[in-house]
């Protein structure tokens, strides 16, 4: 049976985790390849790099990164932030990545999904929407979540599906960052539009959190997470015990 | 030595690594005279059925595979790369593959709920039909390894080892004598990945 993914998400800058992590009997660390490592131990069942680097120096050791953790780490990666062309595609599939992950640059050209699903394959391509309410109606939002798009985010998710995309990351900027859980309401709404896999992203605070998703949308493919993970307040084994006590389906 | 068939299709940064971690020397090539030194063949492939079976005649890499199998060498193919093996691949067409095992490549959407996501992408759980297969000797039934894929290979029911429930019964791995694939990425797959990597370069 197919199993319900858990994927923490680490922001990567100048190649060090942004902010550090705090582990109980780990310390701090800030080193992207160990954490990567230390999640896959936990049993995570994917990783999520970002890349919020803005310099072409920290672009080349984001790679050299990714290049160390592919050496060491057997689960897949996928790898967003600054993916642009289909020549970003290439950069970090070569070090290792599987799956990329595409946000602002497939606002900025339609064409990319398109570009790069042709090349690399859909199971290769990520559409990764920041969404917010705006006067009662989902909105697409650009730079990080800064900017309105004024673009109705499930109409432009369906697109991006049509185009080629193979599966949906959506963070609702409403919950994300409020702890109370997952955005159910957004979700479902993506759910019913598209037929690729949908990983949750944005609200999560507790274990409880992600069994409420997965519970209550069965249709809903992965959960993921970072703060709460990093800082240890949901550990991966803990949350794959309770999603497996919840009859949902976990690796374990 | 293994030698990764380089034929110009997908990334093999990863499976290279997973051959390392596991400690056995690795080479990426399209050298016949390495393939031939090699004490195993790896065949990857990601994409496109037509588009890898083109390349895969035209660098005379399918020639080559050919006789290495028929020497008896052990081969695997991964993925898009175990499909290539069958005879057939109705993946946008009809192609033919490399014909070591036989059975073709059909759509998954045609045999399972219409509800149920395609492409089946993610963990799922091997059953183990065949214990005698030599991958499995140091995995469990059960294990979970990690998949992507929009066809599988049906009418091989000979030459099945593992399958993987996903409304239907589709095809995970397969072996006929010293021809083996996995439709799951061992290299993606985590430690379980790794022991079947390690048990194949033990045959």
């Amino acid at each position: 049976m197919i199993t319900k993914r858990i994927i923490p998400c680490l922001d990567v800058k100048d190649g060090r985790v942004v902010k550090g992590v705090n582990f109980k009997g780990l310390g701090d660390v800030a080193s992207p390849v160990e954490l990567a490592q230390f999640y896959t131990k936990c049993g995570a069942d994917e990783l999520v790099f970002y890349d919020i680097t803005a310099s072409a120096e920290g672009r080349k050791l984001f790679t050299d990164i990714l290049c160390e953790t592919a050496e060491k780490v057997f689960i897949p990666l996928t790898v967003g932030g600054g993916i642009n062309t289909v020549e970003d595609f290439d950069r970090v599939l070569k070090c290792g990545a599987d799956k990329v992950s595409v946000n602002s640059g497939a606002i900025k050209n339609p064409d990319l999904i398109k570009q790069a699903s042709k090349l690399y394959g859909n199971q290769c391509v990520v559409i990764s929407a920041d969404v917010k309410r705006v006067d009662g109606v989902f909105r697409v939002f650009a730079k990080g979540g800064r900017e309105n798009t004024g673009m109705e985010a499930i109409s432009w998710i369906k697109r991006c599906v049509d185009n080629g995309a193979g599966e949906v990351v959506l963070n609702s900027i409403d919950t994300d960052g409020v702890k109370k859980g997952f955005d159910l309401e957004m979700l479902d709404a993506v759910c019913n539009a598209v037929n690729v896999p949908v990983i949750a992203s944005g609200g999560a605070g507790c274990i409880e959190d992600f069994i409420n998703l997965f519970k209550t949308l069965p249709k809903v493919d992965a959960g993921l997470a970072a703060s709460i993970f990093h800082f240890g307040e949901v550990e991966i084994k803990d949350l794959k015990k309770a999603m497996q006590e919840n009859n949902i389906p976990a690796r374990i | 030595m293994i030698a990764i068939i380089d034929y110009g299709v997908g990334n093999l940064y990863s499976l290279k690594s997973s051959f390392a971690a596991i400690g056995e020397e690795v080479k990426v090539t399209c050298d016949e005279t390495v393939i031939d030194a090699a004490d195993g063949i790896i065949l990857p492939g990601v994409g496109a059925f037509k588009d890898a079976a083109e390349k895969l005649n035209a660098s005379g890499m399918a020639d080559v595979i050919k006789k290495q199998a028929e020497k008896g060498k052990k081969i695997m193919g991964i993925c898009l790369g175990m499909q290539l093996l069958f005879n057939k691949s109705y993946e946008h067409g009809e192609y033919d593959g490399l014909g070591l095992i036989d059975g073709e490549i059909v759509p998954i959407e045609e045999h399972i709920n219409k509800n149920l996501k395609i492409p089946h992408i993610g963990w799922n759980s091997l059953k183990i039909t065949d214990s005698k297969c030599p991958l499995f000797k140091y995995i469990n039934d059960g294990d979970f390894v990690y998949f992507v894929h929009s066809y599988f290979a049906d009418k091989c029911k000979n030459a099945v080892v593992a399958v993987t429930e996903y409304d239907a019964e589709l095809t995970a791995a397969v072996q006929k004598n010293n021809v083996f694939g996995c439709q799951f990425h061992p290299e993606k797959s985590g430690d379980v990945g790794l022991s079947i990597l390690k048990a194949f370069c033990e045959i």
